[in-house]
């Protein structure tokens, strides 16, 4: 079973926000939400680096654990999905996630805030796939076509990978290999933790 | 003896409260109780054929390899 995952090689990303631009258009996202940004770090000097952002879809989401009305839950391909019909709109998710994903429409005066709004993986939401309904609340239901998120397959350098975890560590591990430096998976340790150890798996021993 | 056996009880009684326990919070999942969603090859493209589902994820996800598109 794939696991889906988001990877950002930010020795190819030139920062053109084709990702950014790819997610709004095919999920109609509204002004003031922005699933899916470009963050550069050191803008202008010598060096500079640029990462693409968005909900990394975590194996153990902050998210999930603070939503005090439980409305997220995990597909069984691991992607990270709410239901906006139970939201209340508090804003602990956005507190609790390290990427800065949730987002919030302004939906009246005096920063009243709407319902939360983030990167689907371009899996829609809890409703009849590719229904009126899903796409006004959650956008587009690529994954239910066959097809992988927008942002990663629009992505002009291929710096932006989405997919099955394996299938995009292995590109990203064979081209960091091929060119000899830049294997920083950013954002990897955060958002699917560590390789985890078997638990019948001995330990070496240490001499003393 | 019995001096020691008094000083033995006081002792278990007056430092019963400085064990150490954990500090680290841990957050516990809730559970999901919103509606329920399908999965994604249960629809007319893939009329619940998962094989078929995963095979166009498996070639969709290698489209993203320009070293197999183009060759080394």
């Amino acid at each position: 079973m794939a696991r889906m995952k988001f990877l950002c090689d930010s020795e190819r990303c030139i920062e053109c926000n084709g990702c950014v631009t790819a997610c709004k258009n095919e999920n109609e996202v509204p002004w003031g939400v922005n699933r899916r940004r470009v963050v550069t770090l050191g803008d202008g000097m010598p060096g500079e680096k640029s990462v693409s952002v968005a909900c990394m879809h975590c194996s153990d989401a902050p998210c999930m654990a603070v939503c005090p009305v439980d409305c997220f839950y995990h597909t069984d391909q691991g992607v990270v999905l709410h239901d906006k019909d139970m939201c209340i709109g508090c804003g602990y998710c956005f507190y609790a996630c390290p990427f800065g994903a949730p987002q919030y429409p302004q939906s009246g005066a005096f920063g009243q805030r709407g319902k939360m709004d983030k990167c689907t993986f371009c899996a829609g939401g809890p409703e009849a796939d590719h229904s009126e309904e899903e796409f006004k609340k959650y956008g587009r239901n690529r994954l239910a076509e066959g097809k992988l998120p927008l942002c990663a397959e629009m992505c002009s350098t291929k710096a932006l990978l989405g997919g099955d975890g394996d299938v995009v560590a292995d590109i990203f591990r064979d081209r960091a290999l091929k060119r000899g430096k830049g294997g920083e998976m950013w954002g990897w340790g955060s958002a699917y933790g560590k390789p985890e150890q078997k638990p019948d798996a001995k330990k070496p021993e240490v001499k003393s | 003896m019995r001096k020691l056996v008094i000083a033995s009880f006081v002792a278990a009684f007056a430092l019963s409260a400085c064990g150490d326990k954990e500090g680290v919070v841990v957050y516990k999942q809730g559970s999901y109780s919103g509606k329920t969603d399908g999965k994604p090859w249960e629809n007319a493209a893939f009329a619940g054929d998962k094989a078929k589902w995963e095979n166009s994820i498996r070639v969709r996800g290698q489209g993203q390899n320009e070293y197999k598109r183009v060759g080394d």
